[in-house]
């Protein structure tokens, strides 16, 4: 189970199951009312002009834009590529988008759609969203992930064997995912709205970046409550004390529920003054978001025009 | 990638209908005092504010007559509901002239804001409702059957909190039934006066309010007038000693906030980001212009390094600046005296072989600024552990046992407030009951409600100010 290019303090963490759960559950606590009250507190940030723009620009260069339905198709993913691609064809200066975040059956066709654009394209993987089938199930939906191009594998956590107190299960699992991936960048999704409690979720933040995975994402965006801005204050703290212990930068992703240009910018106050700087790059955050992008480039054309623009003005895709 | 440079968001100063000058406010009409006038300061920038007339002793007399005028006329007869009716009043006319009392605030304190939008004001109007409230419930609050209030209150308040110090003083002196002489501190006198006007605007009666600016003379003048039943303090240890030998042998009844030098004790299983925002709440909220500020940081051995390496960080992420501006986290020192009584302790602190460390922020060239400061390393034997600095400094001790945590703690000779971080219940209840401090804070620093009762042990003063507790201070019973 160990990890080979860990420092020796977090080497043996790893170690064995019970060293996993000595170490996990030595953590710090995250007390409720104090980390609700801190993201509220920065919440209230005033950014106005030349710093929205800046925000705003930013921000629609971390989306990673997203559909995971059902109902998906090939023309609904090419369709989402091509906005990927060329946000607002108004105004060929608005940045592209970091990724289109699809399903593992459609990534080969997100990779056609973006190729030679520099979006990337992640796919969701392992039985996602509830992530309840066999590792044997989950391995091969990474591989059609990864054999079909895709750059990034969202994977989601087994909340059971969580919950459970199996750690060492959850730990492997995302090492085994983590060497099927290959090249590919890996995104952890911990699904924090069922790990319900703080502790839980900076234990899980830890658990996953001692597993390897590149990124830690709060939500699959089938479950209520999704990401929230006190869950990826914990997410924050976890890559950034990731960073002192190790000197390695691992990324944060919150995805679902985040619609607005006001709540983007809280969250990138949030990535800047609890992270740090370092992490204002979509190599080190993401917003997993469909609707969010509209709204970005409406607010972005009433920065730049002076006056509010129509939703009938943006392309609905 | 540029870095996320917040462009500044500053409130306009018109909102705050800043005058050329202001005048003492007696018997409810703004009159020329015949002190000699004060100029009163813009911290952030030094640029003159306005001209505030001040209170002789001839006019402490006359405020003091109009009170007792009103007290035994109108304000003393009236049934308490009649009174509430009028306190309610005032806390409304605070909300709604909010945003000009905390632009005001913050232009004549130097504080961010922040703190005067979102805590000061809307804090000074709770104080009011919640005594509006207990005006005609006296009888029931278990203080006897049938208190009395003393009569006319001398108030004297400090410049940390010019108009929140003013509600707590005011509030339940109203709702009891006194009438109040009160006198702001001589660099922040302004929304005291604006206060004046609401007391106009509510129609309250004449003399039932008085303000009377000025220095510690004017004080002076109204502790040791004889007409005066009642004297409350909020300030330096160093003049409460001097009120309580001048009230001494006489009737009037006194109760004094005075400083501190609080305790925040960290122990290895806090919940350590939570305990940084503590920490940085607990000594840099209003630049540490807080007498309840917990200035001495106690750290378990075995997290120190942890725990520095973390708040290091954080307190170099706090924005300090102009105090209008809406992302500034730190404002100016008041005055230019304060500033140098700041510098002054912590040189003795790097003299005495403390371990300095300042926040990178850049800092403005005008104006009294002082950048967020952590001494670690410090002893309790160095001044930076014993005196009260009232600025933005943390000095940082360490202890290794839940007994040594309560001894030093406990070591010194001031008890207004204290802070325990730790995930063990039974250890918060346990270490709430050893700690001498009027307050104790578990998990959290510097919360405020007017239900619960305020004020301090040994040099912090005596009296609570809040809560039903506080109604005491101002009733007979």
């Amino acid at each position: 189970m160990t990890s080979s290019t860990l420092p020796a303090g977090l080497a043996d963490a790893t170690r064995d199951e019970a060293s996993l759960r000595r170490f996990l559950h030595g953590l710090p606590g995250v007390d409720q009312v104090g980390v609700e009250q801190r993201a509220a507190g920065l919440a209230t940030r005033s950014i106005k002009k030349a710093a929205k723009l800046w925000a705003i620009d930013t921000a629609i260069s971390m989306v990673d834009l997203t559909t995971l339905e059902g109902a998906d198709t090939r023309g609904k993913v090419r369709a989402l590529a091509a906005k990927a691609r060329r946000p607002d064809p108004d105004r060929p200066d608005t940045p592209r988008v970091a990724a289109v975040c699809v399903y593992p059956d459609l990534a080969a066709t997100a990779v056609r759609a973006v190729a030679g654009s520099g979006v990337e394209v992640a796919s969701v993987a392992t039985a996602f969203p509830s992530g309840r089938s066999a590792r044997s199930i989950k391995l091969a939906d990474v591989a059609l992930a990864v054999d079909s191009g895709a750059g990034e594998v969202d994977m989601v956590i087994d909340r059971g064997a969580f919950l459970e107190g199996r750690y060492g299960e959850v730990f492997e699992e995302i090492q085994e995912i983590k060497a099927a991936c290959g090249d590919a960048h890996l995104k952890v999704i911990l699904e924090t709205g069922e790990l319900a409690t703080y502790d839980s979720v900076r234990r899980a933040s830890w658990l996953a970046l001692l597993a390897g995975g590149d990124f830690i994402k709060t939500s699959t965006g089938k479950v209520s409550p999704a990401a929230t801005l006190p869950v990826t204050h914990v997410m924050l703290q976890a890559v950034r004390d990731w960073y002192t212990t190790t000197g390695e930068l691992r990324g944060v992703k919150p995805a679902g529920g985040i619609r607005t240009t006001k709540d983007a910018i809280r969250y990138l106050v949030a990535v800047h003054e609890v992270a740090g700087e370092e992490w204002l790059t979509p190599k080190l955050f993401r917003f997993g978001a469909s609707s969010l992008l509209n709204d970005l480039l409406l607010q972005r054309r009433t920065q730049l025009d002076g006056h509010y623009s129509g939703p009938d003005y943006l392309t609905l895709d | 990638m540029p870095a996320f440079d917040y462009a500044p968001a500053p409130e306009s100063r018109d909102i705050a209908n800043l005058k050329p000058s202001y005048r003492p406010f007696i018997g409810g009409e703004f009159v020329t005092g015949s002190g000699e006038p004060l100029k009163t300061l813009n911290p952030a920038t030094e640029e003159v504010l306005a001209e505030v007339g001040t209170a002789s002793a001839a006019d402490v007399d006359t405020a003091v007559q109009a009170a007792r005028k009103a007290y035994e006329r109108t304000w003393s007869r009236m049934p308490g509901a009649e009174r509430a009716k009028y306190v309610f009043r005032i806390a409304r006319l605070i909300q709604e002239r909010s945003r000009e009392l905390a632009v005001l605030e913050s232009l004549d304190n130097g504080k961010p804001i922040r703190e005067s939008r979102d805590a000061d004001v809307p804090t000074a109007a709770a104080h009011f409702f919640y005594h509006a409230g207990w005006a005609d419930k006296l009888d029931y609050a278990g203080l006897g059957p049938d208190p009395r209030p003393l009569g006319v209150a001398g108030q004297i308040i400090p410049w940390n909190f010019p108009l929140l110090m003013l509600a707590w003083k005011i509030a339940p002196a109203l709702a009891t039934g006194n009438t109040v002489v009160l006198k702001p501190a001589e660099t922040t006198p302004l929304t005291a006066l604006v206060f004046a006007e609401i007391c106009q605007q509510a129609e309250l009666p004449p003399g039932v309010v008085n303000i009377v600016p000025g220095a510690g003379d004017t004080g002076a003048e109204l502790v040791n007038h004889p007409d005066i039943d009642k004297i409350a303090f909020t300030g330096s240890t160093e003049v409460g000693k001097l009120i309580q030998r001048s009230v001494a042998g006489t009737r009037k009844k006194l109760t004094l906030e005075l400083g501190g030098k609080a305790a925040n004790v960290v122990f290895d299983d806090a919940p350590l980001d939570q305990a940084v925002e503590g920490i940085v709440n607990g000594i840099f909220y209003n630049q540490g212009h807080v007498c309840c500020a917990g200035s001495r940081l106690l750290a378990q051995e075995s997290v120190v390094d942890e725990l520095l390496a973390k708040l290091r960080y954080r307190v170099s992420t706090l924005r300090l600046g102009d105090p209008l501006d809406k992302n500034t986290d730190i404002g100016a020192i008041n005055s230019a005296e304060q500033l140098a009584r700041i510098r002054e302790l912590t040189e003795s602190g790097e003299a005495e072989g403390a371990d300095r460390w300042t926040s990178p922020c850049p800092v403005p060239e005008r104006g009294f600024f002082f950048a967020p400061t952590v001494f670690s390393g410090v002893q309790q034997s160095m001044r930076i552990a014993r005196e009260e600095i009232f600025g933005p400094v943390l000095s940082v001790l360490t202890f290794r046992t839940p007994d040594e945590a309560v001894a030093k703690a406990n070591n010194t000779p001031y008890g207004l407030s204290a802070g325990i971080w730790t995930e063990k219940g039974s250890r918060i209840l346990w270490m709430a009951n050893q700690l001498r401090a009027g307050v104790v804070w578990a998990n959290t620093f510097n919360r405020f409600d007017p239900a619960a009762p305020f004020g301090g042990y040994q040099e912090s003063g005596f009296g609570r100010e809040g809560g039903r507790t506080g109604l005491e201070a101002y009733l007979d019973a």
